[in-house]
């Protein structure tokens, strides 16, 4: 198989892998910040304001890893530099 | 496929390059200031008109970006921050809500946006942070507790700001993404509630940018304030 061929499936295969593996972590973490914060706000009512707003934050902070993994996954796709490299020269 | 609105040439003469990005940046600029001066136009002539609603409605915005700026930064009465705030927030909220229009590509989908915005919070954070301290003691803070430690505050900084970037265009972007896939996978009513789902995201995200662009306004002003106390991050 030629260069492109090869680009091609570690390409996808990297995606597909970067984005199942990398979303694991995030939401692992992301539930267990969501019920920490559920049940604080169930033992104090009052806070539930600044509990919320703090783990709107924090949810945003966690997400975002998953979001870079999203990112390089779809980079890999659509935009990938290696595979427009390679389909650029004459004759692949 | 699109990843972003940047590819979108809409118009070309020479090397003037008008892309969808630049297009719509101007017309949520342009919605933003017509419907400011639409509710404001009746008060500025007569100061004692009747309230009209758009008035109302920038009224409760106005508040309510005022109210969380004042719990995130702990002190009554703070109204330097909320321009600056409260533009990021109405910015981002409109052209993510804007989705709804048919056609639209919101700019935020696009890095060149989010970074630009990213960028302006990273300027001014250490600028509302010389302000309140001088540039002395803001500087000091990049050599606290060790000297060794500026590279880590340095690669703090770089790293927030790539963060709050890339956060925002990867939250548009997925979501703009999953409705033009959803659409040729099953096209009649599937999309509807992604959409949804994404002026939900869209919401959120304008509030997590303007907050966090607030959080870090208010760690950089405390420390300067307290700073034998290194709490509130």
């Amino acid at each position: 198989m030629d260069t492109s061929t090869w680009i091609g499936i570690f390409s996808v295969s990297a995606s597909a892998m970067c984005m199942g593996i990398g979303s694991i972590a995030p939401a692992l973490s992301e539930g267990k910040a969501l019920q920490q914060a559920l049940s604080s706000i169930a033992q104090q009512p009052d806070e539930a304001g600044t509990i919320s707003r703090t783990l709107f934050i924090g949810l945003a902070m966690i997400e975002s890893i998953a979001i870079y993994c999203l990112v390089v996954a779809i980079v890999l796709i659509f935009a990938n530099p290696f595979w427009n490299h390679v389909i650029a020269k004459p004759g692949g | 496929m699109e990843i972003t609105p940047d590819h979108l040439v809409l118009f070309r003469r020479g090397f003037v390059v008008l892309n969808a990005t630049i297009v719509y940046t101007r017309v949520v600029m342009l919605v933003l200031v017509v419907v400011a001066w639409m509710a404001t136009r009746a008060r500025k002539s007569d100061p004692d008109a009747p309230r009209s609603g758009w008035e109302g409605a920038l009224d409760g915005m106005v508040s309510l970006v005022r109210s969380q700026i004042q719990e995130i930064s702990d002190r009554e009465g703070v109204d330097e921050y909320l321009p600056f705030v409260g533009t990021l927030f109405l910015f981002i909220a409109v052209s993510n809500v804007m989705d709804i229009v048919p056609g639209w590509h919101a700019p935020t989908g696009s890095l060149s946006t989010t970074a630009a915005l990213a960028i302006c919070v990273a300027v001014g954070v250490p600028l509302f942070g010389i302000r309140e301290a001088g540039l002395k003691a803001y500087l000091h803070h990049y050599l606290s507790p060790a000297f060794f430690m500026l590279p880590f505050h340095l690669a703090s900084e770089i790293s927030r700001t790539v963060a709050l970037a890339v956060r925002l265009f990867g939250n548009i972007m997925s979501g703009s993404m999953i409705v033009a896939l959803l659409l040729a996978i099953a096209p009649l009513f599937v999309p509807v509630i992604m959409q949804m789902l994404g002026l939900l995201i869209g919401l959120i995200q304008a509030y997590i940018f303007a907050v966090l662009a607030m959080v870090y306004i208010a760690a950089t002003v405390h420390r300067q304030e307290e700073r034998p106390q290194e709490q509130n991050q």
